[in-house]
């Protein structure tokens, strides 16, 4: 019986000893495909990078192609590379298909779209300026982000303990929640200080405010029987609040530092409206009245880059914070 | 388990007790007129019907309530609070599902800050229920039974003075359930705290405790006491056992051979 399998299999080896990686040779000629098009095919209107961008998609085809038979080599069927084969393929052809309805038939005109050489033409001009702003704006937002998610945290503990608290604290919560960022501009910047503290402020509101209602409507959910058994274990408030409270509300927080992260994204913009010299919120700003969109599509990508990482981080500190809960959702 | 852990057992007298619950505009009556007295080191099983008010009167003891009417004292003095020489393990397990169980035995030690004095005792009380191996798992990793079994290791860590059990074994299948048993006469037998247990098993009363007490159903009201005076260990088929059993399952309106 084992012996009959094991010569079918051995059959079946000879018969194909090696099969390659599909999805990688699709994405390979999905890539490549762009840049047969981009080089080949004469642009309706001049672009910047147009030789590069299609060098470019070359090289990831031929990286593809390699792929295709490395992953079989090497035995990486089933990991990560592998998992995002049908995402490289459709990336091949977004690009292909972008390619093709502005560069090469003008149906998306300039100025208000770019073909993707026009993005990386960008990259390749402007990317010290670009940098310059990711660094800018990743100062406003780390200190816009971190204070607020401090203060709405504690805020949040404190509303869902307290009843006193959050007899004073809930309504306010409440009417401020709603209001919009670019209302807070005139009474930001009369009180602060500088234009920077006025903008860090902006964006710790944003992400505060939906993880101290989160936080505080957790803990006020919190199962009671959980209290009753730290009060007679003998447990104070405080030992109530940090190793029951907190804990079980943990859940909830993350939903709401969830929300903040994006809310502090959005209302990026907005903080550097006045008085930023760079900043990727400013440089959209920027290009935005100059018509330079394909510097504001350039810069809308890297944000959602960032953005797309940190919450991939926060999921993992997610993951790892509130390890207990596998199993229970 | 050595005996240089027996403690002081809590002398707890109920003194016409009445309770009740607020349910919206009126006062849903729950404990009615119950005067007992437990002696230091007593074991006490409480029986009656579901929904009689019998975790009500645990609560009572525990201090997470205090009564409408009447007096709860532990020696002497009015129980108005919880505390840690008055532990109860709640119905259903209720343990910290973000702890392991490790963690949720170590709670009670760690939140007086004892944690330090207490390790050897945590292992010992996870060893005591057999969850030795269970150390690091997560609450939702057990079965019901080992659930229940963990929040007995937490009770028995801090070393109360009176233990308080609300149908503890329940959920156990009769070999763990026998076993469990035993352990905790022997438990009892060795420390010398004073034991509430309620339980819907007149068997188990009869086996474990000094005096068996019956409820009426809600409001709950002592409608029979039963001392046993038969040394441990008991044997289910001692004739005054069975006896007994046959005078309390009438009581409690129910045929013998049901
Ligand atoms: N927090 C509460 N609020 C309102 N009513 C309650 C509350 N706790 C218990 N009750 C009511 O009090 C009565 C007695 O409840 P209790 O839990 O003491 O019963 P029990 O004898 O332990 O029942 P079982 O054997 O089913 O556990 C029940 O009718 C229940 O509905
Ligand atoms: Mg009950």
């Amino acid at each position: 019986m084992t012996e009959a399998i094991d010569f079918r299999q051995a059959g079946l080896s000879a018969a194909n000893p090696f099969r390659p990686w599909r999805e990688g040779i699709f994405a390979a000629l999905a890539w490549g495909a762009t840049a047969v098009v981009t080089w080949g095919l004469p642009d309706v209107i001049q672009w910047g990078a147009t030789g590069l961008f299609a060098i470019l998609s070359g090289l990831v085809a031929l990286v593809f192609l390699a792929l295709a038979f490395l992953v079989p080599l090497r035995g990486w069927q089933g990991g990560t590379l592998t998992h995002y084969g049908p995402w490289f393929i459709a990336l091949g052809l977004w690009l292909l298909g972008w390619e093709i309805v502005t560069a090469k038939l003008g149906w998306l005109p300039k100025p208000f779209f770019s073909p993707p050489q026009g993005l990386l033409h960008v990259y390749v001009t402007d990317w010290d300026r670009l940098l310059i702003c990711v660094a800018y704006t990743a100062r406003l937002w780390g200190l816009g982000f971190f204070l607020g998610i401090a203060v709405g945290f504690v805020a949040g503990v404190g509303l869902g303990w307290s009843k006193r608290f959050a007899y004073w604290g809930m309504p306010l919560l409440k009417l401020i929640g709603p209001v919009p960022a670019s209302a807070w501009i005139p009474c930001a910047f009369f009180i602060f200080p500088s234009t920077f503290h006025a903008s860090v402020f902006l964006v710790a509101l944003a992400s505060g405010i939906p993880v101290a209602i989160l936080t505080a409507s957790g803990i006020s959910q919190v199962n009671r029987a959980y209290y009753d058994v730290a009060r007679t274990l003998g447990a104070s408030a405080r030992w109530q609040v940090r190793n029951v409270a907190i804990p079980a509300a943990l859940p909830n927080v993350f939903v709401g530092l969830f929300m903040g992260l994006y809310y502090s994204f959005a209302v990026l913009v907005v903080a550097e409206m006045l008085g930023a010299k760079f900043g990727l919120g400013w440089y959209l700003q920027f290009n935005t009245a100059y018509s330079a969109y394909a510097n504001v599509y350039a810069a809308l990508v890297v944000m959602a880059l960032i953005c797309a990482g940190l919450v991939r981080a926060l999921f993992v500190v997610r993951d790892r914070v509130l390890g207990w809960q596998k199993g229970i959702l | 388990m050595p005996d240089h852990t027996a403690v002081r057992p809590l002398g707890l007298s109920f003194d016409r007790v009445s309770h009740g619950y607020d349910i919206g505009k009126t006062v849903l009556p729950v404990l009615e007129d119950v005067t007992l007295d437990i002696q230091p080191g007593e074991f006490v099983a409480l029986l009656g019907p579901s929904g009689c008010g019998k975790s009500t009167l645990l609560r009572l003891a525990a201090g997470l309530e205090v009564p409408v009417r009447g007096r709860v004292s532990g020696d002497g003095t009015p129980i108005t609070a919880p505390g840690p020489d008055r532990i109860l393990v709640f119905q259903d397990a209720t343990l910290f599902p973000w702890r392991t169980v490790r963690g949720n035995v170590e709670a009670g030690p760690e939140a007086r800050g004892e944690l330090a004095a207490k390790r050897a005792r945590v292992d010992e009380a996870l060893a005591l229920v057999g969850l030795e191996t269970f150390g690091e798992a997560f609450p939702h990793q057990l079965s019901g039974g080992m659930a229940q079994r963990a929040a007995i290791a937490r009770a028995l860590v801090n070393d109360p003075r009176l233990l308080l059990l609300d149908e503890p074994l329940g959920k156990l299948d009769s070999l763990t359930r026998l076993n469990l048993q035993k352990d905790l006469v022997r438990l009892w037998q060795a420390r010398g705290f004073t034991a509430i247990l309620v339980t819907h098993d007149v068997e188990e009363a009869l086996l474990l405790a000094d005096r068996v007490i019956l409820f009426s159903p809600r409001p709950a009201r002592i409608v029979q006491e039963v001392r046993v005076d038969s040394p441990h260990p008991r044997r289910r088929d001692d004739p005054a056992l069975i006896a007994m059993r046959s005078a309390l399952l009438a009581n409690l309106g129910v045929l013998e051979d049901v």
